[in-house]
């Protein structure tokens, strides 16, 4: 082989790679990112709601129901707006009415079925979407985050 | 007092670094071996000076000195010893005087044992080290000082975050930081020849040891944080695609990347600026991953700082690190063209193929982890990318190198020819195929599982087939073989040991991704649940009283068809101080898959609990598959040829090159 086609096999191969990898990433970017929303946004209907997405907020006081075989109600607020979420498996250890949580999952009707709840490792940890979409709402007072 | 000592020995290692960053560098540039001379006292006084300063520290812990901030805030008097010691690294001020102590420490290893380095090369090296250094050291003592006093000083501490009070984390941080820290010498080495303007086979012989042992450690720091995650965190995965993780990952794949480019240097002197390029790359990237994981820019549990201070400092730090040795390679790097050309089969060639497929993988896994923080910096809302982004970018772009992997150590260097090596490896197809059809058999036609398996196998029997041919295995007689296979170098085994336990992992990754079998239910205590042939029933829990936490402890027993197999006890703890839950999940292993229970709260008032039960099958491997790998790093470590030159061998060698010679 002519030393410029053996350059040109390591270009090829390079250039292979990479227009593998963008199309890998454009195609995943299409179907596996998820946007975060708040309560407000979804009763707003401002997004998709076919789409898995993320719901963020406080646990609303008084709203969880624990239901038979480990299913749990419960409803996601950002004191203007809220809702339902139902969620089947052990709530993490910091999940606590009153706190901020993340949940991910997909609408079904007018209720949220979270397939994941995230709450965060620390007592006065406010995760930083909840803050914000607190922040939206004109509730936050700022005092809890470290 | 003792706190002002280790304030002090930082402050003056500072300056010592300030000296160790300058006057080297200046002697090399005059060839003045008086000036240059400098470098080792100063490496090994300031690592001294840092030991010293984290020692300090380790005794405020030790002894529960609450008027030093960083130990209120991190400990308490109830903590068990083992977790006052690893507090010192478990918050931010405590991990970044571990930085640094390791960083002094690699250059006060590379002052002590570098005599065979050219002089010229070493002073820069050191300097370039230095340079590090004073940025670390001004880092802390501006924004993080570990030795702030808190007045007056509280009764008692806040105590330890309970997820970090635990043996895997606790030496996950100081293995992870000398992977981190460790490119830092292949870092320096690099700027240090740029400077120089000379990269050599000699040159990639002083910087593969390095680049060995940070990449040992770093794959061991990762695969202990994987380890903790799967057992403490309750959720049954082992790797979540955090960003946290990923920060550690990137710099792992650049590193495996220059870890195999620093052999086509040394072998065929090629590859020379695109290895330099590598190690200012790798470094960074650890530097990108202290900076992600320190600055708070991304909310997990591994970060301690929401100081802003402190990410615009780290900020800066990178950028000057990566700005400057990239606009030093723009400027020198061109001299260093090398004028070898490869075949596209050959050993180079396989080792090129590596190198593209690596460093592609860490740049799509780097932008999976930036773009939330890039979209979200312009304004363009809140996303989250997660498993299902890497495992559809990642994956796939493994998949080819993994394939080429088993062929790549069969080829010759120069020029090579793909057919015999390919006909050599009918065993290894043979192979995966069969046991593809086995497992599809048994488990079904799961795609990814069946591509993991048939992958694993075409490169675990891949690897084998080359040490077979290595030592011409049934081809002369066995007693010859096995004299070859005694003399094969360290270097070799190494390969061998690290490339299949990259197999065994995979087969790991598959078996624990693919397979896993859970099942979430309330259980009354005598009721049970039945999983992969396995029967857990439920016996009902017990509060018991731990030396700094209360828990809810249950007792399952498992039995397989009627015979007992183990009994579990998976615990919910609250650790008192903090009042914080913590569950802890209990995990029976055995090679084939690990029994994992966990406990949530209870359900009703007649005693029944939320339990959640996993089978994760071939779990274990993965833990197998990395130690081989951190062996195969430590046996290519160990090989003849970074030994002969060592400093107190010189004269050995002499003597053993006068008595080949004799021969």
């Amino acid at each position: 082989m002519k030393r410029k086609y053996k350059r040109l096999t390591f270009v090829l191969i390079a250039l292979l790679l990479l227009g593998a990898s963008a199309a890998l990433v454009l195609s995943a970017f299409e179907d596996s990112i998820v946007f975060f929303h708040s309560p407000s946004d979804i009763v707003a209907k401002k997004v998709a709601l076919d789409k898995r997405l993320r719901l963020g907020g406080l646990v609303e006081k008084g709203s969880v129901v624990k239901k038979k075989d480990a299913v749990v109600n419960f409803r996601i607020t950002d004191t203007a707006n809220t809702v339902a979420v139902t969620y089947k498996g052990i709530l993490p250890d910091l999940f606590r009415e009153g706190q901020g949580v993340v949940t991910e999952g997909r609408m079904v009707g007018n209720v949220f079925k979270a397939e994941e709840v995230l709450a965060k490792h620390d007592e006065e940890y406010m995760p930083p979407e909840v803050a914000d979409a607190l922040k939206k709402a004109g509730q936050w007072k700022g005092s809890k985050q470290k | 007092m003792i706190a002002e000592a280790g304030h002090y020995a930082l402050t003056l290692a500072l300056f010592i670094a300030i000296v160790q960053a300058t006057v080297p560098l200046i002697g090399a540039h005059k060839n003045d071996s008086f000036w240059m001379s400098f470098a080792q006292p100063a490496a090994i006084l300031q690592f001294l000076l840092v030991a010293f300063a984290f020692g300090c520290l380790t005794i405020a812990f030790v002894t529960s000195d609450f008027s030093l901030a960083v130990v209120v805030h991190n400990s308490h008097t109830a903590k068990p010893l083992i977790f006052k010691i690893s507090g010192v690294w478990g918050n931010h001020e405590g991990s970044m005087l571990l930085w640094v102590l390791i960083l002094s420490l690699f250059g006060a290893l590379v002052a002590l044992f570098g005599n065979n380095l050219p002089p010229g090369l070493r002073s820069r090296a050191l300097a370039v080290q230095a340079m590090i250094a004073v940025g670390f050291y001004l880092f802390m003592l501006l924004t993080s000082n570990p030795f702030e006093r808190i007045i007056p000083p509280p009764a008692n501490g806040q105590d330890l975050n309970p997820l970090l009070q635990d043996f895997g984390l606790a030496i996950h941080p100081p293995m992870l930081y000398l992977g981190y820290v460790g490119f830092s010498m292949a870092f320096s080495f690099a700027i240090a020849a740029l400077i120089e303007g000379r990269v050599d086979a000699a040159w990639a012989r002083w910087v593969r040891p390095w680049t060995l042992l940070a990449w040992c450690f770093l794959s061991g720091g990762i695969a202990l944080g994987s380890w903790w995650a799967y057992y403490e965190l309750g959720w049954g995965g082992f790797w979540f695609w955090d960003p946290v993780e990923n920060a550690s990952f990137i710099p792992w794949l650049s590193g495996t990347a220059l870890l195999h480019s620093s052999i086509v240097v040394e072998k065929r002197d090629a590859l020379k600026g695109w290895t330099i390029f590598l190690a200012i790359v790798t470094f960074s990237l650890s530097l990108l991953g202290t900076f992600l994981v320190r600055s708070g820019v991304l909310t997990s549990v591994h970060s301690f700082a929401t100081d802003p201070s402190r990410g615009v400092f780290i900020l800066a730090l990178l950028v000057i690190v990566t700005g400057g040795s990239l606009a030093l390679f723009a400027w020198r790097g061109p001299g260093l063209k090398s004028d070898v050309l490869f075949q596209p089969i050959s050993r180079e060639g396989g080792l090129l193929f590596n190198n593209l497929v690596m460093t592609t993988a860490a740049a799509t896994v780097l932008l999976g982890t930036l773009y939330p923080l890039m979209l979200e910096a312009m304004g363009g809302g809140k996303v989250s990318v997660g498993a299902p982004f890497f495992n559809a970018t990642f994956v796939p772009l493994m998949v080819p190198m993994l394939i080429a992997m088993a062929a790549g150590p069969m080829l010759t260097w120069k020029r090579s020819d793909l057919k015999p090596v390919l006909n050599r490896l009918w065993i290894a197809f043979i192979a995966a195929i069969v046991l593809v059809l086995v497992v599809w058999q048994i488990q079904g036609g799961a795609v990814f599982g069946l591509i993991g398996t048939g992958i694993a196998t075409w490169l675990f029997v891949g690897t084998m087939v080359q040490l077979g041919e290595r030592i011409h295995l049934f081809r002369v007689p066995l007693g010859d073989s096995l004299r070859r296979l005694g003399r094969t170098p360290r270097a070799a085994w190494g390969m061998t040991l690290a490339h299949a336990g990259l197999a065994i992992t995979i087969a790991g990754i598959t078996g624990a991704g693919v397979w896993k079998v859970e099942s979430i239910q309330s259980l009354m205590p005598g009721q049970s649940v039945s999983l992969s042939g396995f029967d857990f029933k439920f016996q009902g829990v017990k509060q018991i009283q731990g030396p700094n936490y209360q828990a809810t402890r249950a007792t399952f027993t498992v039995t397989q068809d009627g015979k007992a197999v183990v009994t579990l006890h998976p615990e919910k703890r609250l650790y008192v101080v903090q009042n914080q839950p913590t569950t802890e999940a209990a995990i029976h292993s055995t090679i084939w898959g690990d029994l994992y229970a966990v406990i949530g709260d209870p359900e009703g008032t007649k005693g029944a609990y939320v339990t959640r039960l996993y089978f994760n099958p071939l779990v274990v491997w993965m833990w197998i598959g990395v130690m081989m790998m951190m062996l195969g790093a430590a046996m290519s470590l160990s090989d003849r040829r970074y030994r002969i030159g060592a400093p107190k061998r010189t004269r050995q060698r002499i003597e053993g090159a006068a008595a080949t010679s004799l021969k």
